[in-house]
């Protein structure tokens, strides 16, 4: 019979304390890991709201840019002119992305199409922002001669349109079999049963991925800088330039005076603070809408 | 699970059970266009339902819309590479598969060449991911395993919220405190500490690849270390449980029961993060310098494929100028299509048949 095994030697000691010792050291690290992550983060929105808190007064609200060397002036145009493009976006991604969700989760289920049609989605979504400006840019600005708010807007819509189509399916796909074969047995047709009883019930789901698609294009420079363009004036006609609040951030971060600064720094808070109104409204309606029971 | 819904039509059992239908109507069992027509007191919603018809029309055409927007996906991949090729035929043409391997750019006399914006985009991506990843892969471990539950959502939180941080607010960030930052306290200090590496030679001026790299690290640190945290939180708890329960330390077990389970979906998510920070603009193109060059030293100035295209696009006079821009952009689109593909099947295959989360 083998002798039983001594655990008190000296190798064997030395061999746990290396690995107690990696053990904490580890934990240690990312500890620093999470702290180093979390650093900026506080760093960027503690100097946000320092710098953009200080620069903002009414008359950014209600002004338009004045002409280089006077101080004051506003962004209320690039405000109101992002909305309309956003708007838009909105109008034309919505939709699609939805319709295409219903398709994939209610239709197309094992289909290999489908599969097909997700994946892409999913490609789709990490395309560069400016790949979609310059081909946007190729296809509606060259033939129009102009720039144009219309074109911003379809350059933000087709960057929603994968996002909100991923995220309709995950929430339908949530959505029990059961509600489905209810409304079906009572003979309401599948149209109606997509419409009234899937989308119905998985649409606090749906609305956060919409509102996530649209936090995410807020923000977006690269598309809008050759469709959009900006515009230092009032203008909301669609066949125009229109300001946008992300360009105009990107102009005046970029020129040389400080007025210009400071009216990049409020501004960037305006932007912030309107994401983060949308990123919060989202997290409410996902707690509200968590379905209980499950597929 | 994945039953049509159609094969449920005929046979409606548990619904017709509570509605108050005779019981000595055997027909009740059957569709229910079949029922009205035979029974003498239909309920009201038979009768409302039987007069909207059979819906035949309106159901194949509402399939027709979705698989038309489902389509629209396809349509939108496939005109973005047909357009940018179109509008990049000039240069094509000219230039050819050289125009990847040349540095000369000169729009004063037309002469293009790409290298040195690609050597710039993933000099700083490298480094990007260089630093964002061991960082990701700390705080995906920390969330997962270590952190107290309590403060495990305000965390996630707050990195998630670094995502949705727009990428010229980075810029404006990077432009005022971090280019200073660099000139006057980080560029010296690694000077003097890695000077005699050769990577931190010349002029510092702030602007440059390693400003660069940081502002993306910190942009791409919210995917990586959200999806990493998805795919390690899909391992099963009973690998856990296994090597704890030989006797392991937690960091033992994380590494051969969570890390080494969870590799390619681990690769993926960087490779997503690489395909962020190929094509992110606005930030990188404030800092960076803007200048074509390529210098193995980290402070000189560089330029991206998407920093060239966001800077000089607007004034870019002349056809040729245009398409070499252009095709700047399709090369763009090819690789982080490519490197996105990659990364969707190896994410894919890990976290397919862990419980979908709901977001």
């Amino acid at each position: 019979m083998r002798p039983p095994i001594n655990f008190n030697t000296r190798r064997m000691r030395f061999d746990q304390m290396r690995r107690r010792s990696t053990n904490t050291l580890i934990a240690a690290l990312s500890i620093l890991a999470t702290i180093l992550v979390i650093a900026p983060l506080l760093a960027i929105l503690g100097y946000l709201i320092y710098k953009g808190a200080s620069s903002l007064n009414f008359a950014f609200f209600t002004q338009i840019p004045k002409p280089v060397g006077e101080d004051g002036g506003g962004m209320a145009n690039s405000i109101v002119g992002s909305g309309v493009v956003l708007a838009l976006a909105s109008l034309m991604g919505i939709p699609v992305g939805i319709a295409a969700g219903v398709y994939l989760a209610e239709f197309g289920r094992g289909k290999f199409f489908a599969t097909a049609v997700r994946f892409t989605a999913d490609v789709l979504n990490g395309v560069p922002s400016i790949v979609m400006g310059i081909a946007i840019y190729s296809l509606i600005v060259m033939q129009q001669k102009h720039f144009s708010a219309f074109a911003g807007g379809v350059a933000l819509a087709i960057m929603m349109v994968p996002t909100i189509t991923r995220t309709t399916e995950e929430m339908l796909a949530t959505v029990p079999h059961a509600i489905r074969e209810a409304a079906l047995g009572l003979g309401v047709p599948k149209w109606r049963t997509a419409i009234s009883v899937s989308l119905r019930t998985a649409s606090p789901g749906i609305i956060t991925g919409c509102m996530l698609a649209f936090a995410r294009v807020a923000g977006e420079t690269a598309p809008l800088l050759f469709t959009a363009f900006g515009n230092q004036f009032w203008s909301l006609k669609l066949n125009e330039p229109i300001a946008a609040l992300p360009l105009q951030i990107y102009v005046y971060a970029t020129g040389p005076y400080d007025e210009w600064h400071r009216l990049a720094w409020a501004g960037s808070l305006v932007l912030i603070v309107m994401i983060m109104v949308s990123v919060t409204l989202v997290r409410i309606f996902a707690n509200r809408g968590a379905l209980k029971g499950g597929s | 699970m994945t039953t049509d819904p159609d094969s449920k039509r005929p046979t409606p059992d548990p619904v017709t059970g509570p509605r108050p239908v005779p019981p000595a109507t055997p027909g009740a069992l059957a569709p229910a266009e079949v029922v009205v027509s035979e029974n003498a007191p239909p309920s009201a919603i038979r009768v409302f339902l039987a007069s909207r018809g059979s819906g035949k029309l309106a159901d194949q055409s509402f399939a027709v819309i979705m698989l038309l927007c489902a389509c629209s996906i396809f349509a939108i991949v496939i005109f973005i590479a047909a357009i940018l090729t179109m509008r990049s035929k000039l240069s094509l043409a000219q230039f050819g598969l050289k125009f990847f391997m040349r540095s000369a750019w000169d729009p004063v006399n037309g002469d293009f060449g790409a290298l040195s914006f690609i050597y710039g985009t993933l000099a700083t991506s490298f480094l990007a991911l260089l630093i964002a990843v061991p960082l990701a892969l700390g705080v995906a471990v920390f969330l997962t395993e270590l952190c107290p539950r309590a403060l495990r959502a305000p965390i996630s939180f707050l990195t998630e919220f670094l995502a949705a941080i727009p990428s010229v607010v980075y810029g404006l960030w990077a432009v005022f405190v971090l280019v200073p930052l660099m000139r006057d306290t980080l560029g010296p200090f690694l000077y003097k500490v890695l000077g005699w590496t050769g990577f931190f030679e010349g002029p510092n001026f702030g602007v440059g690849l390693l400003t660069a790299s940081i502002i993306l690290a910190i942009m791409i640190l919210p995917i990586i270390s959200s999806l990493t945290r998805d795919i390690m939180t899909a391992v099963p708890n009973a690998q856990r449980e296994a090597v704890l329960a030989l006797g392991a330390t937690r960091w033992e077990m994380i590494r051969v029961g969570v890390l080494r389970n969870s590799r390619i979906g681990i690769v993926g998510a960087v490779m997503l993060g690489l395909g962020r920070a190929l094509g992110e603009t606005m930030a990188v193109t404030m800092v960076i310098g803007n200048h074509p060059d390529i210098s193995k030293s980290l402070f000189a100035p560089g330029y991206t494929l998407a920093s060239v295209i966001a800077n000089e696009f607007s004034e870019a006079t002349g056809d040729l100028y245009l398409s070499a821009l252009i095709e700047i952009g399709l090369a763009l689109f090819l690789v982080t299509i490519v490197v996105n593909t990659i990364a969707r099947l190896l994410v894919w295959a890990v976290t397919r048949n862990a419980p979908a989360r709901v977001a």
